[in-house]
């Protein structure tokens, strides 16, 4: 599979500009939770980066924290950027809603807090559930979350 | 003279919805002031139950999102699966991928072209897309031995090599196709009833397509040249000479209009692919118990329906730990409600027929 990552120069330049971020290997970079808009709207408008697709985005739960995972595509540029973010308050996972950037992070946003229970904040009336019922219990991607039937 | 707005249920049962969906409509007199489209009725939680098996058990509930082209839904798991492990793909089995990819493509655009005819009142388009469908079926059944959840792809290559009687099948039918698709122009696009219905319907303006992640037919309608298989080749995609067909007014006619084009361009892969077909092996050299390193993987392919993503997270043991599906069809969706606003009832179903859901990738 063909490399589409971001030059080193132009990741140099988010990296001085967010000293805060950490870039990982195969450039996953991960992001507080107050530089996540920032950070979002810098690659997003910057006409150098141009990230202007934001194709996915989800979350996964660990022992000790939450992750949540932002997939970001350049229409212009081709490149690709994969973002995270850690929640390490496992209590009440919460993290700003890009829906002020992307219409699309809406649906996406419902359906985490639906299944995994992420709080997005900061965006009227979100998030609501999508996919369950209203009247459901729990976050059925949450790993305590009990459930009957399989094969188990 | 007092008025007064009032909701009306679309759906979930309701045949233009094309599955169990509902849509909420708020109606002034017959025009749509807001409409709230409800979706998780096929709901099975797929990535729920991917953690509970291993990784090659995850890829039949792969087939059960887009039903109508289950290879591709295959491959994006697969290409996950791969990406994280370092697997590198056999060159037959490239080509296989792309050729079963591409008939599967077809057969996907050819329900969304006569589900669409036969939304907007032709029902008779529904009948001929689905005559040729049949031939796809038929061959894909040759090669996997099922007709609709196929499980073909493996992780590290394919199932099983294409059986002799394959190669006479898709020759007859790359030489019949184009003539299928000037009969659907003729019967469909170039009906003037359809084109009143669809033509300056709907309307998605670039930025909003964009803003909205919209993908595949819906984007590219609109007239963002972004195909996956072309901005980023992947598996061997860049071997392939093809166009990427892109509308011009982002209406409802320009997303049909677009997926006829498209045929047209992916039996021209399947053509040069079965040409360049090299000989050798179809399944990589992969352990009998496949465990990931501790990691995770996002990769994602162009589906018929837009880009469609699988992120994959191991934790070293035989079962993923976490398996998210990126469906085209759920983001296209969530558009749906401010694209209706201000249009009649009878052009709601003309927009939601030309996003070409399938419901069982929209709930996953």
């Amino acid at each position: 599979m063909a490399n589409f990552q971001l030059p080193a120069e132009l990741m140099q330049a988010l990296l001085e500009k967010f000293p805060n971020i950490e870039v990982q290997e195969n450039q996953m970079v991960i992001v507080s939770a107050d530089d996540l808009i920032p950070f979002m709207s810098e690659v997003k408008e910057n006409p150098d980066y141009a990230l202007d697709l934001l194709t996915n985005l989800t979350a996964a739960e660990y022992n000790d924290h939450f992750e949540t995972v932002y997939n970001l595509i350049s229409i212009t540029n081709g490149f690709d950027l994969m973002v995270k973010v850690k929640l390490t308050d496992k209590d009440n996972p919460s993290v700003p809603s890009l829906c002020p950037l992307w219409g699309g992070a809406n649906w996406q946003e419902r359906e985490t807090y639906d299944l995994m229970g992420i709080n997005f904040t900061d965006y009227p009336g979100h998030p609501t559930r999508i996919l369950l019922l209203d009247t459901f219990n729990g976050h059925p991607l949450r790993k305590d979350f009990k459930w009957e039937g399989g094969r188990e | 003279m007092k008025t007064q707005t009032y909701t009306l249920n679309l759906g979930p049962q309701h045949p233009s919805t094309h599955g169990v969906f509902q849509i909420v409509l708020e109606l002034d007199g017959e025009t749509v002031v807001k409409a709230t489209p409800v979706p998780g009725y096929l709901h099975r939680g797929i990535e729920k139950l991917a953690e509970a098996r291993t990784y090659a058990q995850v890829i039949p509930y792969t087939d059960r999102m887009d039903y109508m082209a289950g290879m591709l839904m295959n491959w994006g798991y697969v290409a996950a699966v791969e990406k994280l492990m370092g697997i590198e793909v056999p060159e037959r089995a490239e080509y296989i991928r792309v050729i079963v990819g591409e008939l599967s493509r077809i057969a996907s655009h050819l329900i969304a072209t006569g589900a669409y005819a036969g939304d907007i009142g032709g029902l008779t388009g529904f009948i001929y897309t689905f005559r040729d469908r049949e031939d796809i079926l038929d061959m894909l059944e040759m090669i996997s031995g099922s007709r609709m959840t196929f499980s073909y792809f493996r992780i590290g290559g394919v199932a099983e090599d294409f059986p002799a009687e394959f190669f006479p099948a898709v020759k007859k039918f790359i030489e019949k196709f184009p003539s299928c698709c000037d009969e659907y122009d003729g019967l469909i696009t170039g009906n003037e009833i359809f084109q009143v219905r669809t033509k300056k319907v709907g309307v998605i303006t670039p930025e909003a397509a964009i803003n909205y992640s919209l993908s595949g037919p819906v984007l590219r309608g609109s007239g963002i040249n972004y195909d996956m298989r072309k901005a980023r080749p992947y598996s061997v995609y860049d071997r392939f000479d093809f166009e990427v067909p892109l509308g011009c007014n982002g209406d409802c006619f320009d997303r049909y209009r677009i997926r006829i084009l498209e045929m047209r361009q992916s039996l021209r892969i399947v053509e040069q692919a079965l040409e360049q077909l090299p000989e050798g092996p179809i399944m990589a050299k992969v352990p009998k118990v496949l465990k990931p390193p501790a990691g995770d993987a996002y990769a994602e392919i162009e589906s018929s329906k837009g880009l469609f993503g699988a992120y994959v997270v191991s934790d070293g043991s035989p079962k993923p730990y976490r398996v998210h599906f990126r469906r085209p069809s759920f983001i296209n969706l969530g558009y749906l409600g401010k694209l209706c606003e201000g249009w009649k009832i009878a052009d709601v179903i003309a927009i939601l027929g030309s996003i070409d859901i399938v419901l069982g990738e929209v709930d996953c």
